[in-house]
C-alpha cells in the first residue's frame, strides 16, 4: 500500500517536472529555432542572374554550395564580400560553389555593388522574396553551408569575421 | 433624442441620490422577531427609487444605443456609467435576496461616484473604430462590467463590515487604513467637484512645450496649471502660471488633475473632520448599529462568489475570444490584460483564502477592499495612465 | 498504516478523523475536533498528504497539496505581473533603435534598470515561467490530494449518523415530545418539494441536494491545468505560427510558412474614414474633436494554390482559391490558417517621373518614370538623349564616410545618380537626386533631372497565423467554466432527522451559504411539529441575526 502510493507520487512528480523542464527548455531555444535545420535538406530554389543565367540549387549536387543571404544597406555583408570573393577564386576548381542572394534589390544596385567589389561568383536576387520565406531569412547576413548531397551542414549567422574562417567553411563542404 | 438620452441620465442620478436618504431612515428600525421578511416603509421606497433610477438608466442606456447604431459601451464614459448602472442592479439584486438597506446606503454613493467620475469624461456620442466593429464588444464589455459591478457589491458590503468592527476608541492601523479608504472616496468626489467647477467656469490655459523627443507641442489645460509641461510656455493671457515644471516623460496635464484632486480630497477630508469631529470611520459607526457581522460577511463573499464566474467569463474567456479574432492572439501580455488576470487571481486567492475560517470576518473584509482597488486601479490607471492598445487614454 | 475500524463496522483508511459511514470522532484531538462545531472541510476525511510524510518524494507532494503554498504562489504571480505594467514591454515598443538603448533613452536609469532584470520580457522569463508550472502542478497535487478522500467519504456515508457526530454540526436541534408520523411525512413530503434526495433507514432520514456541487472546484482546476497543456504546446514546432505579411497593392507574395503552397495577391486596399456630413449625424461632436477616425479598412486580396509541383524562386503556376476582404475582426481562413489585418502603410511611393530639363532655357526633352522597386538601368528617349541610372538608393541616408547609401530596400526616400547625355555632352553629366535636393558633384551641369510627379500605392500589413493549440485552450476554459459555475452557483446541502428514543434530532451543514440553507430548513420544517434548529455558532440565537 505504502509501496504503491509512494510509486503513484513519484510518476506524477516526474511527469511534472518533465513537462516543466521541456516548457523551459522550449522557451529558451525558441529563438534559435531555425525554418532550415542543420542536417537537413536545403529547400531547393531556382533564381536568375546578373547575366541572365539561371541558378537551380539541385543542380548542383555532387558539389558544394556556399549559400550567402545578404542586402546592400548590411555593412556587415559588405565586410565579408571580399572573403568569399577570394576564397571562391581558390575553391572553384575544387567543387565549391558560392551563390549569393541578394533580399530582392533592383538590378541597378545590385549590379552597381557587384562591380564595385567586382565579384566574381554568381549573384542572383530574390525578387519576390520566396527563397527567403522557404529559408527563414530574417537578419542579415547569414550563409548556409550544403554539401554535395544537398543537406545543410552548418548555418552561420552575422558576418564572417575573418577569410581564415571561410576557408574553413570550403574545406567543409569541399565533396 | 441626443437630449432625451442624456436627460435619463441625469434623471437616473437624481433618483439614486434620492434612495439614500430612505435607505438611511429604514437601518432605524430594528427588526421584529417573527419570521416574515420585514421590510420597512422606508427601505421599500428606498429601493422603489432605485428600481425607478435603474430603469431610467436602461432608458439611457437604449437609446443611445439607438442613436449611436451600437452598444454604447465604447468609450470611457460610457463604460463606466454602464459599470456604475450594473453596480445599482448588482445592489438590487442582492438586496431582494438579503433585505439589507444598509447595504444601499453604502452601495448607491460608491454607485453616484461612478457615475459622476464617467461625466468628467468626453461625453461624445463616437463612432466606432474598425477594431471595434464587432458583436463580441457588446459581449465581452457588458459581461466584464456586470462581473466587476457584483464584485463590487463585496466592497460596499465589506465597508460595513469594517466600520462595524472597528474600534474606534483609539488609534490603530486599522482605524488608520480606514480613514485612507475614506479618503480615497471622497478624493474622486475632489476630482468630480474641481473638473465640475472648472469646466462649469469654461476655464482653459494653453502651453507652448517641448516634449521628450525635442519636439515642440501645443497642450491646453481644463484646470489652473500648478504643474507645468516641460519648458512650458503659457499662452492664454491673465491664466495661472505653472508653481514648478516636471520634465518630458511625465504627463503633465494629468498629473495636475492628479494633483487637483487629491488636494481637493485632503480639503474636503479635512473639513468633514472639523465638522464631524471625529474620524470618518466613527461616524458613519452608529449606522451600523443593527447590522448582523455575520450577514455581512456573507452578502460580501457571495458577491464575490456570484461575481467571479462573470467576471471570468467577461474579463477573461471573451475577451481572449475577441482578442483572438481581432489582434491575432487570444492573449498578448498588454497592461489591461494584464491587471485583469491580477484581478482574476486576486479574488481566486480570496475564495481560497476564506476556506480556512481564520479568513472570514475582518481579514475578508480587507481583502475585498483591496480587491476593489485593484479593479479600480484597472479603470483608472491603466486605461488613463498607461498607454496601451486597450486604453481609452485621452489626456 | 493502519485502517481503523469504527464502532459502526465500517473500515476507515488510516488518518481519518470522522468515520466515513456514520460520522463518529475516530481522532480526537486534532484541529478538527477541538472546535465545538467540527470542521466538516473535507467530511473529516484522511487527507492523504497529511498522513504519509516519511520521504522525500512525501515531502514535495505535501508541499504541492499545501492550499496556503497555492495561495502565495497566486499572490506572488500577482504582484510579478502587476511589475511588467510599469514600463512597456518590449513587444509594444516602437523598433526604432536597439532594445536596451531604448529603455535607457526614453526611461533614464529606472529604464536601464528594467532592461538590466529582464522585466522588458517579464513573462517569457524563466523565474515567470516557472512560477506558472509551480501553480500548475500544485493545482494537480491538491486536487489529486483532495478529491479522492472527499469522493470516498461522500459515498460511504450512511443515513444514521453517530450522536457525535451530530450535535457537533453548525446547525443542531433537538425537539423533544411526541412529533407525529403526520409531521413527519410532512417534512418528508416538502423536502422532496425542495429538490432534495430523501434516503430513509428505519425511520430515519437524510436529505441531501446539490453533492455535485462539490466537485465544481476540482472540475475547474482540471480545465485550467487543460488550458496550461495547451498553452505549453505552443512550443511544439509546427503548433504555432505567427509571421508578417507585406504586399503591395498589385503584388502576388508566397505566404510564409505555408511550404509555397499559398499565395496572396493584393488587388486593392482602402481606408474609409468618418465623415461628418454623410454619416450618422450624432457623431459629430466627436469627430469635431478627435479629427479623423478610421471607419473601415479593408485588404481585398486573392488567394492561391499552387498548381503541381513547383521550386523557391520560380514563377509558380497558381490557381484562384478565392478572393475576399480582410479586415479587422474578419481574418481570412484556410486550412489551418488565418490571415489577418493588422497593419497598412498608405501611399508608399511607387514610380517617380522626371524630366530631363536644360537648366538655361527651361526647355524640356522627354520624361522617364521610374519603377522604384525595379528601375531599369538606362531610359533612352528621343534625339540621342538618354539618362544613366547610375546608383540608385530607395531608402537614402548619408553614411557614416559622407557617401550616399540605403538603409533598406522600400523607397522611402529615393535617391538617384543619373548620367545624363545629350548631344551638347555626350560624355554625361553626373547628378545626384533625392527628395528636395540636387547636387552636382562634378561642377555645373547643363542638364538637371527635373521632379515631375509620383504615383503610390497602398501597402497591407497581414499578420499570418496557425495554432493548434486554440482547440485544446478553448476547451480548457469551457471545462474550467463549468467548473466554477458548478461550484459557485449550487451548494451542497445535507439535512440529517433522527429519531433518538421519543427525541427527535434535527442537524444539516452546507459548503456555503448558510443563510440559504436556514431559510430553507425554515419553509421544510413549517406546519410541524418538529422545532427549528439553532445555530450553534452564533451567539445571538435569533435565527439569522437581525436584518436591516
Amino acid at each position: 500500500m505504502k509501496k504503491q502510493r509512494l510509486l503513484i507520487r513519484t510518476v506524477i512528480l516526474l511527469l511534472l517536472g518533465a513537462a516543466v523542464a521541456y516548457t523551459l527548455y522550449a522557451n529558451f531555444t525558441k529563438d534559435e529555432v531555425q525554418k532550415v535545420e542543420v542536417g537537413k535538406k536545403a529547400p531547393d530554389f531556382v533564381l536568375t542572374d546578373l547575366k541572365g543565367e539561371k541558378h537551380q540549387l539541385s543542380d548542383y549536387e555532387g558539389e558544394g554550395v556556399l549559400l550567402n543571404f545578404w542586402a546592400t544597406w548590411c555593412k556587415p555583408c559588405e565586410k565579408e564580400m571580399p572573403f568569399l570573393n577570394n576564397q571562391y577564386q581558390a575553391y572553384k576548381d575544387q567543387g565549391v560553389h558560392v551563390i549569393a542572394v541578394n533580399v530582392g534589390e533592383s538590378n541597378v544596385a545590385v549590379s552597381d555593388f557587384s562591380k564595385r567589389y567586382d565579384l566574381q561568383f554568381p549573384i542572383v536576387t530574390d525578387k519576390d522574396s520566396q527563397v527567403m520565406t522557404a529559408y527563414g531569412v530574417d537578419p542579415l547576413p547569414i550563409t548556409f553551408l550544403i554539401d554535395k548531397q544537398g543537406n545543410v551542414v552548418e548555418i552561420h549567422t552575422g558576418q564572417i569575421v575573418a577569410e581564415a574562417d571561410v576557408t574553413e567553411m570550403m574545406e567543409k563542404i569541399k565533396p | 433624442m441626443i437630449t432625451l438620452s442624456e436627460n435619463l441620465l441625469y434623471i437616473a442620478f437624481i433618483l439614486y441620490l434620492l434612495s439614500i436618504p430612505f435607505f438611511g431612515g429604514a437601518i432605524k428600525q430594528k427588526r421584529n422577531l417573527d419570521h416574515q421578511q420585514n421590510s420597512s416603509k422606508w427601505s421599500t421606497i428606498g429601493i422603489v427609487i432605485s428600481i425607478l433610477g435603474f430603469a431610467a438608466q436602461l432608458g439611457f442606456f437604449f437609446t443611445r444605443w439607438s442613436i449611436a447604431g451600437h452598444a454604447p459601451v465604447s468609450n470611457l464614459f460610457e463604460f463606466t456609467t454602464f459599470f456604475g448602472m450594473c453596480l445599482v442592479g448588482a445592489f438590487i439584486i442582492i438586496y431582494f435576496i438579503y433585505k439589507t438597506p444598509l447595504l444601499g446606503l453604502f452601495t448607491m454613493p460608491i454607485a453616484l461616484l461612478v457615475i459622476a467620475f464617467a461625466s468628467m469624461f468626453p461625453t461624445d456620442i463616437s463612432p466606432l473604430i474598425p477594431a471595434l466593429q464587432s458583436d463580441w464588444l457588446h459581449i465581452h464589455v457588458t459581461t466584464v462590467a456586470l462581473g466587476e459591478a457584483i464584485l463590487a457589491v463585496s466592497f460596499g458590503a465589506a465597508l460595513i463590515y469594517l466600520v462595524k468592527v472597528i474600534d474606534q476608541t483609539k488609534n490603530s492601523k486599522s482605524t488608520t487604513w480606514l480613514e485612507v479608504v475614506m479618503y480615497g472616496l471622497i478624493a474622486t468626489l475632489g476630482f468630480v467637484i474641481v473638473v465640475s467647477a472648472f469646466s462649469f467656469a469654461d476655464y482653459k490655459a494653453e502651453f507652448n512645450w517641448v516634449d521628450k523627443n525635442d519636439n515642440e507641442a501645443k497642450v491646453e489645460y481644463h484646470l489652473p496649471a500648478l504643474v507645468g509641461p516641460n519648458q512650458g510656455e503659457l499662452l492664454t493671457d491673465g491664466k495661472m502660471e505653472p508653481l514648478v515644471s516636471v520634465p518630458g516623460i511625465i504627463n503633465a496635464k494629468k498629473l495636475n488633475t492628479v494633483i487637483w484632486s487629491f488636494g481637493a480630497g485632503i480639503l474636503l477630508y479635512g473639513l468633514l473632520r472639523l465638522v464631524l469631529r471625529k474620524r470618518i470611520g466613527a461616524a458613519l459607526k452608529p449606522f451600523t448599529k443593527n447590522i448582523n457581522l455575520d450577514l455581512v460577511d456573507e452578502i460580501s463573499y457571495r458577491s464575490v462568489l456570484i461575481g467571479f464566474p462573470v467576471f471570468t467569463l467577461g474579463g477573461l474567456i471573451f475577451a481572449m475570444i475577441w482578442a483572438q479574432i481581432a489582434w491575432t492572439r487570444f492573449w498578448g501580455w498588454d497592461p489591461k490584460e494584464v491587471w485583469a488576470l491580477i484581478t482574476w487571481l486576486f479574488y481566486a486567492a480570496f475564495l481560497h483564502l476564506r476556506l480556512s475560517k481564520g479568513w472570514h470576518g475582518e481579514k475578508s473584509a480587507w481583502l475585498a477592499v483591496i480587491g476593489f482597488i485593484i479593479i479600480m486601479f484597472n479603470l483608472v490607471a491603466v486605461n488613463l495612465v498607461i498607454a496601451g492598445l486597450h486604453s481609452y487614454a485621452g489626456s | 498504516m493502519n485502517q481503523v475500524k469504527c464502532d459502526c463496522g465500517h473500515v476507515n483508511p488510516h488518518g481519518t478523523i470522522l468515520c466515513e459511514a456514520c460520522g463518529k470522532i475516530i481522532e480526537d484531538g486534532t484541529q478538527i475536533t477541538a472546535e465545538p462545531v467540527i470542521d466538516m472541510r473535507y467530511e473529516g476525511s484522511a487527507r492523504r498528504s497529511q498522513t504519509y510524510n516519511k520521504s522525500m518524494i512525501d515531502k514535495v507532494w505535501n508541499f504541492f497539496s499545501s492550499v496556503k503554498v497555492g495561495v502565495w504562489l497566486i499572490i506572488v504571480t500577482l504582484i510579478a505581473s502587476s511589475l511588467g505594467t510599469i514600463l512597456p514591454q518590449e513587444m509594444y515598443i516602437p523598433t526604432i533603435m536597439p532594445v536596451a538603448e531604448y529603455y535607457e533613452d526614453q526611461y533614464g536609469w529606472f529604464g536601464r534598470l528594467y532592461y538590466d532584470l529582464g522585466f522588458h520580457n517579464l513573462y517569457s522569463s524563466w523565474w515567470y515561467l516557472l512560477l506558472i508550472a509551480a501553480i500548475g502542478v500544485s493545482l494537480v497535487i491538491c486536487s489529486l490530494d483532495r478529491v479522492v478522500p472527499l469522493y470516498r467519504a461522500l459515498k460511504k456515508q450512511r443515513v444514521i449518523r453517530h450522536e457525535s457526530f451530530l450535535q457537533r454540526q453548525r446547525i443542531y436541534g433537538i425537539t423533544t415530545g411526541s412529533v407525529s408520523d403526520q409531521s413527519y411525512e410532512l417534512v418528508k413530503e416538502q423536502l422532496k418539494k425542495k429538490r432534495y434526495n430523501i434516503r430513509e433507514d428505519n425511520g430515519n432520514v437524510l436529505a441531501e441536494k446539490g453533492r455535485f456541487s462539490r466537485w465544481g472546484p476540482y472540475v475547474n482546476h482540471v480545465g485550467l491545468i487543460i488550458f496550461l497543456i495547451g498553452s505549453m504546446l505552443r512550443f511544439v514546432p509546427g503548433m504555432y505560427i505567427d509571421e508578417i505579411l507585406w504586399v503591395r497593392e498589385g503584388e502576388t507574395k508566397v505566404i510564409p510558412e505555408t511550404d509555397g503552397q499559398y499565395y496572396l495577391k493584393n488587388v486593392d486596399f482602402k481606408l474609409e474614414v468618418y465623415d461628418k456630413e454623410t454619416d450618422n449625424e450624432a457623431f459629430g461632436d466627436a469627430l469635431d474633436n478627435a479629427g479623423m477616425v478610421a471607419k473601415n479598412y479593408q485588404s481585398d486580396v486573392i488567394l492561391y494554390k499552387t498548381k503541381g509541383n513547383t521550386v523557391a524562386g520560380d514563377e509558380p503556376e497558381l490557381e484562384e482559391v478565392e478572393s475576399s476582404s480582410i479586415r479587422v475582426n474578419q481574418p481570412l481562413k484556410f486550412e489551418k490558417f488565418a490571415l489577418y489585418q493588422v497593419n497598412y502603410k498608405l501611399d508608399e511611393l511607387f514610380k517617380m517621373s522626371f524630366l530631363l530639363t536644360n537648366k538655361s532655357t527651361g526647355e524640356t526633352f522627354g520624361d522617364i518614370t521610374i519603377n522604384l522597386n525595379d528601375p531599369e538601368k538606362l531610359y533612352e528617349l528621343d534625339n540621342d538623349y538618354s539618362v544613366e541610372l547610375m546608383s540608385y538608393f530607395p531608402d537614402f541616408e548619408f553614411g557614416e564616410d559622407g557617401n550616399p547609401t540605403t538603409k533598406s530596400r522600400v523607397p522611402n526616400n529615393p535617391a538617384f545618380v543619373f548620367k545624363m547625355y545629350s548631344p551638347e555632352k555626350p560624355e554625361g553629366e553626373v547628378s545626384f537626386v533625392a527628395i528636395q535636393q540636387t547636387i552636382e558633384p562634378l561642377g555645373d551641369n547643363e542638364y538637371k533631372m527635373a521632379f515631375n510627379g509620383i504615383e503610390t500605392k497602398d501597402v497591407t500589413g497581414l499578420t499570418v497565423r496557425k495554432d493548434l493549440t486554440l482547440w485544446i485552450i478553448g476547451f480548457g476554459g469551457l471545462i474550467f467554466m463549468i467548473g466554477v459555475v458548478q461550484g459557485a452557483y449550487w451548494n451542497h446541502r445535507r439535512i440529517w432527522i433522527q429519531r433518538k428514543g421519543d427525541e427527535v434530532w434535527v442537524a444539516a451543514h452546507t459548503n456555503k451559504n448558510w443563510f440559504g440553507l436556514k431559510k430553507e430548513i425554515q419553509l421544510v420544517l413549517a406546519g410541524t411539529e418538529i422545532k427549528e434548529p439553532m445555530d450553534q455558532m452564533k451567539e445571538n440565537q435569533v435565527d439569522e441575526g437581525e436584518k436591516d
